[in-house]
């Protein structure tokens, strides 16, 4: 308590943050840190390892056989004890935690096991054996479209799951008046700012009361609760969900969290036993939710001068295999601000949300804004850059003025406060652009490339809750009933002894939501910061809350801090008046200084906070007449300003409007295509700033994914539908070394809609940097056709062109691109073994033998006479993976020539292929000849060509020299055929 | 060392932040299981289990370690340092702990023992670190909240204070 003389103004300093002594000992309390109760079980799940298929048969006979494990569940088990998941358009289809009879993406949960621990549960996954029939699959979302194209959900009929036009102004007048239109097309790619802590959720279930217990790190927005307890098929007041004290990180993503509540509250059930459920880092990278990948195409009507009068969106949005809750809202999040910065009176909108073979997408930081902007900021440049005109005197000429506010875009946001001028015109002075032109200049001078970006957004934050409903048409919203407001809330208590307690439902994941919320209620009630104890977990049994409740849509410092400051000042209000009585003056003249109500033109006359904050529990007949308790305040707040969508489909979709203006500078390698970004300058106006530190590692957060987004960051699929950066070392977030210092600047405007005048800031360069880089790439390469990220291989092919075969073919065994992504492998060749063909040909029948010469074989085994299943483990290069092997016999001429044919795969991949052998008797015993011919799709198919067919060669010369040497000698002449054949079914991951 | 088999447990015994510590393990558990959920030291966190986001860096016999590479058998005998030996009293920062809290070098808090581990022994081994050193011994390490940016800042800044403590104590 020594800073009591600061305790009037704490708002707006960078004091130290409360949670940080804990979290740096090793005291912070994450999921997997709680304790749980003894007979807690773990689950493991076991995933789809094609993009499409038929699921055949699931057989769990061997993994439920297995001493430890104590269930296990496929989609139909789960389905039997739930209903499916709401689906946020109307459209005939469902949406299962769990796949049932069709698997649509890699990754997507096949099965589940319950088990007395991870290493058990995860052994038993290896024992369950299911029967694909692999489809058709379609990636790119405008191929989704075509007629012949594969239908992910046939009761559907299409992969177009919804579309819907909207008309805003006069845009056909003002495109015909234009003197110019100018158009873009650009395409965000998908990805994800994977928070460093993985999904956990801990689940009970009492059969007494039908109820369920959950506890995940799920961040919101709470409106997921009620999709949580119809799927379960219980009142939302049997689903109690809490979230643990802290949580590692989220950006969206742990909103993504709630179809394995489902899924762990029903195993739950089902083991009769609490579970837990800790996902592992290549689950989530491969399934939990990412951005939406967008393909856009953006007009403007331009006039002669530059100014923008109308804009026409057609975006088509790729939500993945199915459409899950909240989606889409992604792509509706930005619907109140989608003319940007800017005053464009005119705007036609067409929104297409497609299917298909890719993770279903969710939350992530900037939600939408960062596929618009990738739009609209390029065409603003494209504008300057047709037209003649200077980008920045575009961007000028076009911005909201800075007497409009509040103003009404077209599409009915309401951009709360601002004066994009000034911010962009300090930005340009302080951040140095002028020094930076000269530095362009002097680089290009010397035959550098070299390029400078501008970008200018708004960022929305506090999500009106009724935005998504936008979806639907006018005559749908009509029958559903209006949808609107966000509910922020906070409770202020103040216990026995006189402290005082804030209690919030905001979820936070590391922001720091406890150091600011101790400043806001500390300073109203005249306290020193350490006096107040919050507590931010959230438990849906015992807690204030609502839909809105959460960490996202940058709605912490606007609402919920500003709710607690409400709360605190009605209790401050009650604590006047009782001190009022005690000092014997006016409650105008009681003031609140370091822990006293005090007489303010008579300090002497003073009591102790305590005093008076207890006089509730103790003496609550002292209390003043119409004076109501002080022991807990509890405040919901939703501004007025957020109502539901109107008939003409206007949509104020957030209460703040922040504005970013960002410029950087970048050099591009010439002889690597590396990007390095040389300068980056963002100016923020985010309102009442009420941390300055913490709103700077927002931004410096923020701005770092927002760079590995630009430059590094993509969650790839291959055209089958394989997901090709499943690990950390394909999916590259930024290091230390490639995230640079950018300098930050704010210019304050005070938002006028909120109890503290701030606005979110944590999501503005997810929006702005991406575009802004990529805007100062065009500049350096002039390319207009840009795509993210900006990977050397990239910028190359534009330095280059696209790489070119080398002129002298090699001598390599043929390699060519299969259909549909596969990879095609084929060869030929003998081996000369000491045995005779009868001999030989015993052994390639027997499993036994086939286990001890099989590379990487665990078991084999014969299922027919001539049907056998395989075990192995194969490495190739980098990718180790395991794969299970179903290998027929066919067109058999004892004991001369054999068919083999079959398909193997893994979590890494997987193949079919057909391979041919013969034997002819040789002087010393027998030669196998051999030909075959392999289609290997998955992440292993992206594995170089060259290092693929080594490694096959090698395992299959291994297979041969394992036979000669179980024939008695021999020298396999080149790569066996048989074991060529069987190894590669094995290999073709 | 003894020959081991996948049917049963099997004993290992090492010194776990100044104390010895015995446990029963399969050959296959990792270190950081061994550490989280049988001892229940959870400030060890794990991000990857593969080897990349370094957050469960542990010191073993005084350099930094990928505990989730790391099986518990390995660490036989070994002097293994967590996260929760670094403050020299439950209710006291480190030098190096207190320069995060300072200069906000942590906002989740997941990394951020790896990236302590990580930085403890460098500068231990390297008290004359300089930005470059210590950015270099940083990308092992991934973070998603700060930008790093004022972790650099936390680590120079203590670096700095415990070469004065240094030229003042000698």
């Amino acid at each position: 308590m020594t800073i009591l003389e600061k305790t009037e103004s704490l708002v707006g300093r960078t004091v130290e943050r409360i949670e940080d002594a804990g979290l740096l000992t090793g005291r912070g309390r994450y999921i997997d840190d709680l304790p749980v109760r003894q007979d807690t079980a773990h689950l493991a799940i076991l995933r789809s390892p094609h993009g499409h298929a038929e699921i055949r048969t699931i057989d769990t006979t061997a993994a439920l056989a297995l001493p430890g494990v104590f269930a296990v569940l496929t989609g139909e088990d789960v389905a039997r004890l739930t209903r499916s998941m709401t689906v946020g358009v109307k459209a005939n289809v469902e949406c299962w935690p769990m796949a049932r009879d069709r698997v649509r993406y890699v990754g997507e949960p096949v099965a589940l096991v319950v088990a007395e621990n991870r290493y058990v549960a995860e052994d038993a996954l290896d024992l369950i054996e299911v029967e694909y029939e692999t489809l058709a699959a379609v990636i790119d979302p405008e191929k989704a479209l075509a007629a012949n194209a594969p239908v992910l959900h046939p009761s559907l009929e299409t992969n177009l799951i919804n579309e819907r036009s909207f008309r805003y102004g006069d845009p056909e007048a003002a495109f015909e008046a234009a003197a110019h239109r100018i158009s873009i097309r650009i395409a965000y790619p998908r990805n994800s700012c994977t928070p460093i802590e993985t999904y956990g959720v801990i689940a009970e279930y009492d059969p007494g009361e039908d109820a369920y217990d959950v506890t995940a790190n799920f961040q919101g927005p709470f409106s997921i609760h009620a999709v949580i307890s119809r799927a379960l098929n219980v009142p939302g007041n049997r689903m109690r969900l809490r979230t643990p004290p802290d949580s590692g990180g989220s950006f969206g993503i742990k909103q993504g969290v709630f179809p394995y509540v489902i899924l762990a509250a029903v195993a739950a059930r089902v083991a009769g036993r609490p579970v837990k459920w800790i996902e592992d880092r290549l689950e989530h990278l491969t399934a939990s939710v990412s951005a939406t990948n967008r393909v856009t195409t953006l007009e403007a009507a331009v006039t002669a001068n530059g100014r923008i009068t109308a804009l026409s969106w057609d975006q088509l949005e790729d939500c993945g295999a199915h459409l899950r809750a909240p989606e889409p809202a992604t792509l509706y999040r930005m619907h109140g601000n989608m003319t940007g910065a800017y005053a464009i009176e005119n705007v036609a909108i067409r929104n297409r949300v497609v299917l298909t073979n890719k993770t279903p997408t969710g939350l992530n930081r900037g939600f939408g804004g960062p596929q618009i902007y990738l739009a609209l900021e390029r065409l603003v440049h494209k504008i300057a850059d047709e037209l003649g005109l200077d980008r920045l005197d575009v961007i000028r000429r076009n911005l909201v003025p800075a007497d409009a506010f509040p103003y009404r875009t077209a599409t009915g946001g309401l951009l709360d406060s601002g004066d994009y001028q000034a911010a962009l015109d300090r930005a340009c002075a302080e951040g140095g652009l002028e020094a930076l032109r000269q530095r362009r200049d002097s680089a290009r001078a010397e035959g550098r490339l070299y390029g400078i970006g501008y970008a200018a957004v708004v960022e929305p934050s506090v999500s009106n809750m009724g935005y998504i409903t936008t979806v639907l048409t006018p005559d749908e919203r009509a029958k559903a009933g209006p949808k609107n407001g966000a509910q922020a809330v906070a409770t202020v208590a103040i216990d026995p002894l006189g402290s005082v307690t804030v209690k919030v439902a905001s979820v936070p994941q590391g922001q720091g939501h406890r150091t600011v919320l101790a400043q806001v209620v500390a300073e109203r009630l005249g306290l020193p910061m350490q006096a107040v104890y919050v507590n931010t977990e959230l438990d849906t049994s015992r807690d204030a809350w609502s839909i809105a409740s959460g960490n996202y849509a940058s709605r912490f410092a606007p609402a919920v801090a500003g709710a607690a400051a409400l709360a605190a000042d009605r209790i401050r209000r009650r604590l006047a008046a009782i001190a009022a009585g005690q000092l014997n003056v006016t409650a105008d003249r009681v003031d609140f200084k370091a822990g006293k109500l005090v007489d303010r033109d008579n300090p002497d006359n003073a009591v102790s906070f305590g005093r008076v904050a207890a006089a509730s529990h103790w003496a609550p007949g002292t209390l003043p007449d119409g004076t109501d308790q002080t022991i807990r305040e509890t405040v919901f707040w939703t501004p007025e300003q957020l109502q539901a969508p109107t008939a003409a489909d206007g949509i104020n979709s957030s209460l703040c409007h922040g504005f970013i203006f960002d410029f950087c500078g970048v050099e591009i390698d010439r002889a690597t295509g590396q990007v390095r970004i040389d300068s980056y300058v963002t100016m923020h106006d985010c309102g009442r700033i009420l941390h300055p530190g913490m709103v700077e590692g927002q931004v410096r957060g923020g701005f770092a994914q927002a760079v590995g987004a630009a430059l590094y960051e993509e969650y790839a699929y291959g055209s089958d539908g394989s997901f090709l950066t499943g690990t950390l070392a394909d999916y590259l977030i930024p290091t230390v070394m490639e995230t640079p210092e950018p300098v930050i600047l704010h210019h304050e405007t005070p938002s006028p809609f909120t109890p503290l005048g701030a606005k979110g800031v944590g999501e503005g360069n997810c929006m702005s940097t991406p575009v802004c880089i990529a805007n100062a790439v065009a500049d350096a390469l002039g390319v207009e056709d840009i795509r993210l990220p900006l990977s050397p291989s990239r910028v190359s092919e534009w330095l280059y062109g696209e790489e070119r075969p080398p002129s002298k073919p090699q001598n390599a065994i043929p390699v060519a691109t299969g259909a549909s992504g596969q990879r095609m492998l084929t060869g030929s060749g003998s081996a000369d073994v000491a045995a005779t063909r009868g001999a030989v040909w015993a052994m390639l029948l027997d499993p036994n033998t086939l286990k001890a010469i099989i590379p990487g074989a665990h078991e084999v085994r014969k299922v027919t006479d001539t049907h056998f299943r395989a075990e192995v483990t194969l490495g190739i290069g980098p990718v180790k993976g395991r794969y299970r092997a179903d290998i027929r016999l066919s067109d058999m001429v004892e004991p001369e020539a054999v068919t083999l044919s079959g398909g193997t795969e893994g979590a890494l991949g997987s193949g079919r292929g057909m391979g041919r052998i013969t034997l002819a008797d040789t002087a010393t015993g027998t030669r196998i000849a051999y030909r075959y011919e392999a289609a290997i799709g998955g992440k292993v198919a992206s594995v170089g060509g060259r290092l693929l067919d080594g490694a096959a060669r090698v395992v299959i010369g291994q297979f041969f020299q394992a036979l000669a040497r179980h024939a008695g000698g021999g020298t396999p002449r080149s790569v066996g055929f048989l074991q060529r054949l069987s190894a590669l079914f094995r290999r073709r991951r | 060392m003894p020959r081991m088999n996948a049917a049963r447990k099997h004993p290992v015994e090492f010194t776990l932040n100044g104390r010895t510590v015995r446990a029963e393990v399969e050959n296959r558990m990792l270190l950081s299981d061994l550490l989280r959920h049988e001892i229940g030291l959870t400030g060890t966190h794990v991000g990857c289990e593969h080897g990349v986001c370094g957050a469960c860096t542990v010191q073993i016999d005084g350099r930094p370690a990928r505990a989730c590479l790391t099986l518990a058998q390995q660490v036989r005998g070994s002097d293994v340092r967590t996260v929760e030996a670094l403050a020299p009293d439950p209710a006291v920062l480190s030098p190096l702990q207190a320069a995060f809290r300072r200069h906000h070098g942590l906002q989740c808090g997941f990394c951020t023992p790896g990236i302590l581990m990580s930085l403890d022994a460098l500068l231990r081994e390297r008290p004359d670190a300089d930005r470059e050193d210590i950015r270099e011994h940083l990308s092992g390490h991934l973070c998603r909240c700060t930008g790093y940016a004022t972790i650099v800042e936390a680590a120079l800044a203590a670096a700095e204070e415990q070469r004065k403590e240094e030229t003042t104590n000698a």
